[in-house]
């Protein structure tokens, strides 16, 4: 009798939560469209995909602060709905997020229980049984850590720690697990694999969400494949090779249209050597043409941005050396970078874009006033002419160039930084993940937009994690990892399967 | 959106007449020329100090120096001339504004290079620059009789009628009108107040350019100082003792946003100017010191309603048919 429940158990296990044909919609885009997934008691599932899959929407919606638009939630068998938070908490699904969101000035206890802290007979916070309580679901995890520290006197992977045990508070039955290795160190990662195994021994369900697959292979049982908000397939993780999931996570079906490049290629213009920075990246090299466009891929934290950011002149690197035209160039803040040509367009453009208390003709021309100066005073005439021109030839439409910036929708907020840096008439236009986060109409337009600016000659430097894009626009790819230039490709060799198996480090 | 700044300093300007029509109602004299002319005159000092003022706020920062400086400048001047009663007056004045600059350049180096709170370094200089007064002065004052005739005659000298302290004022509002809308630095003050971030990215050096707004208000609080000691005849370790929450408040009164970037050279002249109206009328209409604390303190606050007010009124402009209409 025992034996037998045994081998049912092995076989035919019944999931705890189920999502079957969730869809949901945001205004132009399909993030995710009637996607299953199975999380098992006692199993870890793998939830593979690219960037812009679906994997933080399907997070959202199974703890509850999203609502799917069709398809199905079940737990233990038996439909549900997560009005709120509260709701998917209550039942015992938990999640624990790429970045935690801790309270560094209370208590590791504090930060356990917050939100659902015993209380006395008074309504008082039960301090007492608080740290108790703390103190044996830490034990439970392997983690040695007083309840009553600070939590900012604690290391990155203690915090880590202390969300998960903030997570299990809740006696949960599904715990999330979101990049959790992202920034934790290699016996750090080893501690927490550790750990994992704890919880599938406690018969808890994991989803392990992650883009190294030498982590998937040594932790998970299961894998599911997502992409473009699409399930494509699922499985046990044994009877897989690491090549058939990287073709589930690229294969496309349709293709997305680019546009065509008609380019020439020219003279070089930009050459960098040995750039290092003693923590952020180290031995980068490579070289630019008029009219090309160099794609820079890797994943999220590979370093593509912090190097840009040096080569701006915004951080200093150890070493290394630039060359534009051929001439060796200082570069040690941004107003040199921009008076030697190159300017950057950053990713958080709400941040670092534009400025919304000023006008867009000063917004445009804010780092060309030389050029619209004579004697140290700003011509306006002559300001408003560069503006003017700018604004028009991306065609920007406002009712008056005194608009301010805040009043513009966010495309053509975009559309006045952009112009901001073509009047300064750069070489080289650095677009840190150009097209993240807006609608396919919109990333089309950019998209056409960057081909025209190289065929008018400039060198285009593209640093994004989207592979159709990195293979649609560019002559060239640099892959990073882990702040290493992995890799240079071209031609031929511009597969999907090439950048992802670089940038994976398999 | 220069409609809207233009139209909010049009509002204050309507505030500043219908406050003198009520002055008018009790106190007819007070609205005559002459009298209108002397109150502007009073007001100089505190529409010099609020320019600087709202230069530094403009970009995210404070200076609660303002006030001290003013009165350690002056008292250095005082000193000089009461040492050497024959330097000329323009030595005077050179030696106010260089010393002036001096001071807020030590706030700004302090903000630029070591990264403190503009809140705390000004607290702490300002500290420290009424105790260097008392060192230099050891507490005792000097009086009118000490200072030269010439020292003391400058800022009252007339010309075209007005005397010559309005007459600064009046260039000061003028050349820093030019200088915030006609030169690079001046927009690179509106940039860093307005989107630190972008700013950097377009090249423009956050830290420096608060640098240069806490230099710029200490050159005019120089000025200031020894206009201030040579017009009233006297100087002494606590002249002008909180004159710097009187420049603050000017500066929120016109409009000026306090969380950086918006703001102009109008708006401080006539937030200066509103107060200044305030501080003259009241007693002379016989109303209590301490309603005169009350109504400046509730002009404060109403002007900082109407200004958020004025801002959150309109929304972006995403309908197409919306976009000619703005």
């Amino acid at each position: 009798m025992l034996m037998q429940t045994d081998t049912q158990k092995d076989t035919d296990l019944s999931p705890v939560l189920e999502l079957d044909g969730v869809t949901k919609t945001f205004p132009g885009v399909k993030a995710l469209d009637g996607v299953t997934l199975r999380l098992y008691p006692g199993q870890v599932t793998a939830l593979v995909g690219e960037n812009g899959a679906g994997k933080s929407t399907v997070v959202k919606i199974m703890t509850g602060i999203y609502q799917p638009d069709g398809g199905d939630i079940r737990v233990d068998g038996e439909a549900i709905r997560f009005p709120t938070a509260q709701d998917a908490a209550r039942a015992g699904i938990t999640a624990i997020h790429q970045e935690t969101v801790l309270f560094d000035e209370l208590s590791v206890a504090e930060n356990i229980f917050l939100g659902h802290a015993p209380r006395t007979r008074l309504g008082l916070i039960d301090w007492a049984t608080m740290n108790a309580k703390a103190t044996e679901i830490l034990r439970g995890i392997g983690a040695e850590i007083d309840p009553h520290h600070k939590l900012h006197d604690l290391g990155i992977a203690n915090k880590h720690l202390v969300a998960i045990a903030r997570a299990l508070s809740i006696d949960a039955r599904v715990v999330i697990m979101d990049e959790p290795t992202a920034a934790l160190s290699h016996k750090e990662i080893e501690e927490l694999y550790e750990l994992v195994e704890k919880l599938k021994a406690q018969g808890k369900a994991i989803l392990f969400i992650s883009h190294k697959f030498d982590e998937i292979f040594r932790i998970a049982d299961r894998y599911t494949v997502f992409r473009d908000g699409q399930f494509v397939g699922d499985g046990s993780i044994a009877e897989v090779e690491e090549s058939d999931l990287v073709k589930m996570m690229v294969g496309r079906d349709v293709a997305q249209i680019f546009p065509t490049r008609t380019s020439q290629i020219g003279d070089e213009v930009l050459q960098v050597v040995g750039y290092e920075h003693p923590t952020e990246f180290a031995d980068i090299g490579f070289t630019l043409r008029q009219g090309e466009i160099l794609g820079f891929y890797g994943l999220v934290g590979a370093g593509r941005s912090e190097f840009m950011q040096s080569l701006f002149g915004i951080t200093k690197p150890s070493k290394g050396v630039v060359k534009i035209d051929g001439q060796v160039r200082v570069i040690r803040s941004p107003a040199d970078a921009v008076e030697n040509g190159i300017v950057y367009v950053p990713e958080d453009r709400g941040k670092q874009g534009a400025i919304t208390a000023l006008p867009i003709f000063q917004n445009v021309t804010l780092p060309s006033l030389k050029r619209t100066s004579k004697n140290g005073f700003i011509r306006l005439a002559e300001e408003f002419a560069l503006a003017r021109e700018y604004t028009q030839r991306l065609d920007l439409r406002a009712a008056s160039l005194d608009t301010h910036v805040g009043n513009l929708s966010g495309g053509n907020q975009q559309k006045v930084v952009i112009a901001k840096w073509l009047a300064t008439q750069p070489k080289v236009i650095i677009l840190d993940e150009p097209t993240k986060g807006i609608d396919i109409g919109s990333k089309a337009a950019v998209h056409e937009f960057m081909a025209e600016l190289a065929a008018q000659g400039l060198a285009v430097i593209m640093v994004s994690s989207e592979i159709p894009e990195v293979l649609g626009m560019s002559d060239r790819v640099i892959v990073m990892r882990e702040g290493r230039m992995v890799t240079e490709v071209s031609g031929d060799d511009l597969t999907p399967e090439t950048l992802v198996r670089h940038a994976a480090g398999i | 959106m220069l409609r809207l700044l233009a139209s909010r300093e049009a509002l204050l300007l309507g505030a500043i007449a219908v406050l003198l029509a009520l002055i008018a109602t009790r106190f007819p004299a007070f609205v005559a020329p002459s009298n209108l002319a002397g109150v502007f005159n009073d007001t100089a000092p505190l529409i010099l100090l609020a320019i600087g003022q709202m230069i530094v706020i403009l970009t995210k920062c404070i200076d609660l120096s303002v006030a001290a400086n003013l009165a350690l400048t002056g008292m250095v001047v005082a000193m000089i001339n009461v040492a050497a009663p024959g330097v000329p007056v323009v030595v005077i004045l050179a030696v106010a504004i260089g010393l002036g600059t001096l001071l807020g350049m030590v706030n700004g180096i302090l903000v630029w290079k070591l990264d403190i709170p503009p809140i705390v370094v000004t607290l702490g200089t300002m500290t420290i620059f009424r105790g260097i007064i008392f060192l230099l002065s050891e507490g005792s004052w000097v009086n009118s009789h000490e200072m030269s005739p010439a020292f003391k005659a400058f800022p009252r000298a007339e010309i075209l009628g007005q005397p010559v302290l309005s007459w600064i004022a009046v260039l000061a509002v003028i050349l820093f009108a030019v200088v915030m809308t006609r030169t690079s630095l001046g927009r690179a003050f509106y940039a860093v107040g307005g989107n630190p971030h972008a700013a950097t990215y377009t090249g423009i050096d956050v830290g420096k350019t608060q640098f240069w707004a806490f230099t710029i208000s200490g050159a005019l609080a120089g000025l200031t100082g020894y206009l201030w000691v040579s017009r009233y005849a006297v100087a002494y370790v606590d002249i002008a003792s909180g004159f710097e929450l009187d420049v603050v408040a000017a500066c929120v009164i016109g409009g000026i946003s306090i969380a950086g970037g918006i703001g102009t050279v109008g708006g401080a002249l006539l937030g200066a100017i509103f107060l200044g109206v305030i501080k003259n009328a009241l007693p002379v209409v016989n109303i209590s010191p301490f309603w005169q604390l009350a109504i400046s303190g509730s002009a404060i606050i109403i002007a900082v309603a109407v200004n958020a007010r004025a801002s959150r009124s309109k929304g972006r402009i995403i309908l197409k048919t919306a976009e000619h209409a703005a």
